[in-house]
């Protein structure tokens, strides 16, 4: 059995008729939670579909993707005097504020505190990576294009008077 | 002809949407899914699923071939392409003829007629509708000759665009150099096509749109939505009908935009985007949007039909199964996108996992979704958690019960942006309504001054 929106609408008006507050329905195929608040009168619903995908498998499998950069597998290990900077969002990793262009910064630069390193694409927005400390990047630790947990890092600095 | 399997090739809450009205319908669903999303609520509600690639929407719902080569091992009938991703790419229409598989929207001349913004704005003018005073430019040369002939400030735009990308303004011929450039570069870094045009850029102009649905002879109009309240040209309040205009332009607006789907001979939904110049008292022709949209619950909640269905029978190639007066309209309807983003840090995404969600529920609310607990917010796509639909006997009652409903709205595990509607639907100049496209930015501005 399914439940559809016009099942709730139903389910709603009969529950309006009696004095129940509070109505839980759990099948192995969704969880309902309906609520009435005792103020207002007015109802909320919790919905939950269970069913496990059912899913197929087509000849054209998907190519292997690249296991995303976590936060753990790069962690604060190395070079005790360089500072990171981390990905303070998920998403994806731009070192080019577009496809084609040269890279924000190299090994060796010199970066501002402020200055853009870097872009994480998350949900569709482009948002800028910054160093937080004057410097010389010393290392990119995330390649072009790689998916980043949030606080991984993606770059050292090795700290320098501004 | 009869569709008995339809391949849902697009993902969150609009992949149930469409799942739903199958299901109603007795059709079969397969959805096909990306790595991340093989355990999504439209996963779980679709008959099977079929992974057509890894998380990034380049590598799988972007691709034509995985696509069609889902639809093909699962025996579907027809593709529905849902929003955004290939639902107005000519090449996945047209691919789905070479592989006889039927695809739920227009035909590939019309998704070509309507897509090069060009090419559409063409249309428009030979099919008599008004449009902005503008025109293709290819040099800087032509953009001040163009500029200097039809005055600032100017609106850039690209020609393979749509969604606000590639969008510039330019207030005084002296900027124009700088945005041109821009227009063109972030135009072939997002649509693969330099190509751009002007338009005059109306100061107080409001967004309002018609819904049309057409069976390749025979054109109906759903009356209008005004979708004025934008953020950087993403709608993020919308409401059926337009209030505050006449009825004479509202008339007007409904037959242009017959008459544009008319000329193309249009086949499916689809619709008409106008700007109206509040300074003026004019409407011009935008663009058409030829696939089904975000807002459309709010043209179901006030003429009572299920646009999904009514899709689905024009790709069964059925006549439209109404005349223009069985179209009737009833009260007013308004919807929220409820999305993951923080307002308090200038709308930062916030994808994650959800401990709680809990919806209003009760007559005259709807609530589109793809979110429930224990699920995960990918990254990877766009912010839209739901849609929340409140529909009143009038705009007041609707914003009377959005108010309400609002506030029963629980979603906890990330951020979202609930807490903006409910400053919103209290402000003294939405509820008088209505409102241009620069209200929200007014509105987010004097928020932050307050706050300040």
């Amino acid at each position: 059995m399914k439940l559809t929106n016009e099942d709730v609408q139903e389910i709603l008006q009969l529950l309006d008729a009696t004095k129940c507050d509070e109505l839980h329905l759990e099948t192995r195929r969704f969880k309902l939670t309906l609520k009435r608040d005792p103020g207002s009168g007015r109802w909320t619903q919790e919905t939950q579909h269970l069913a496990t995908p059912n899913l197929i498998h087509s000849e054209s499998a998907p190519p292997a993707k690249p296991a995303p950069v976590s936060a753990a597998n790069s962690a604060d290990t190395p070079e005790s005097a360089s500072l990171a900077i981390r990905a303070h969002l998920p998403g994806t990793f731009y070192r080019a504020p577009r496809p084609g262009a040269p890279p924000f910064v190299e090994v060796g630069n010199r970066v501002e505190s402020g200055t853009v390193v870097g872009i994480i694409e998350t949900m569709k927005l482009m948002n800028a990576v910054h160093a937080e400390a004057c410097g010389e990047i010393a290392e990119i630790c995330c390649e072009n294009a790689r998916f980043a947990e949030k606080g991984t890092v993606l770059m050292r600095i090795k700290p320098s008077a501004p | 002809m009869i569709l008995r399997r339809i391949l849902v090739a697009n993902r969150g809450e609009i992949a149930v949407r469409v799942i739903r009205t199958c299901e109603r319908l007795g059709i079969e669903t397969i959805l096909a899914a990306s790595e991340a999303d093989v355990h999504s609520m439209a996963a779980r509600m679709a008959d099977c699923v079929i992974c057509i690639g890894p998380a990034s929407s380049a590598v799988s719902y972007l691709r034509v071939d995985a696509v069609v080569a889902a639809a093909l091992a699962a025996k579907a009938d027809a593709i529905h392409p849902g929003y955004g991703f290939l639902s107005e790419n000519p090449k996945l229409a047209a691919a789905c003829e070479r592989a006889g598989i039927v695809f739920i929207g227009p035909t590939i001349r019309q998704l070509e007629a309507v897509g090069d913004k060009l090419n559409a704005r063409a249309h428009a003018i030979a099919a008599g509708l008004p449009v902005l005073p503008g025109g293709e430019v290819r040099t800087l040369d032509e953009a001040h000759q163009l500029a200097a002939h039809i005055g600032v400030p100017i609106l850039i735009k690209s020609v393979g665009g749509g969604g606000g990308r590639g969008m510039k303004l330019a207030h005084d011929s002296s900027k124009l150099a700088a945005a041109l450039e821009l227009a063109m570069s972030e135009a072939q870094a997002s649509f693969g096509d330099p190509r751009v045009y002007l338009e005059r850029f109306a100061a107080r102009s409001r967004h309002i749109e018609v819904q049309v649905l057409g069976d390749g002879e025979n054109v109906i109009h759903l009356g209008t939505r005004d979708c004025s309240i934008q953020r950087r040209y993403q709608k993020l309040v919308e409401e059926a009908p337009a209030s505050g205009i006449s009825g004479s332009l509202r008339e007007t607006m409904h037959r242009s935009a017959v008459a544009f789907a008319k000329h193309l001979q249009y086949r499916g939904l689809g619709t008409v985007e106008f700007l109206v110049d509040c300074d003026r008292e004019a409407f011009y022709f935008l663009e058409m949007n030829a696939r089904i949209q975000v807002e459309h619950p709010l043209t179901e909640a006030v003429c009572g039909l299920d646009l999904v269905e009514e899709q689905i029978s024009i790709a069964q190639r059925r006549r439209l199964r109404w005349k223009q007066h069985d179209i009737t309209f009833t009260g007013h309807a308004i919807e929220c996108r409820i999305n993951a983003e923080d307002w308090t840090h200038d709308f930062r995404p916030s994808p994650g996992t959800l401990s709680r969600v809990s919806f209003p529920a009760g007559l005259g609310i709807r609530v589109d979704t793809h979110i429930q607990a224990g699920a995960t917010v990918p990254p990877f796509y766009d912010s839209l958690l739901a849609k929340l639909i409140t529909h009143g006997e009038n705009r007041a009652a609707a914003i009377h019960e959005l108010r309400r409903a609002l506030a029963s709205c629980e979603i906890a595990g990330i951020a979202t942006n609930l807490p903006m509607y409910a400053a919103l639907v209290t402000n003294d100049e939405y509820s008088r309504g209505p409102v241009d496209t620069a209200f929200l930015q007014r509105f987010l501005e004097n928020r932050a001054t307050h706050a300040a």
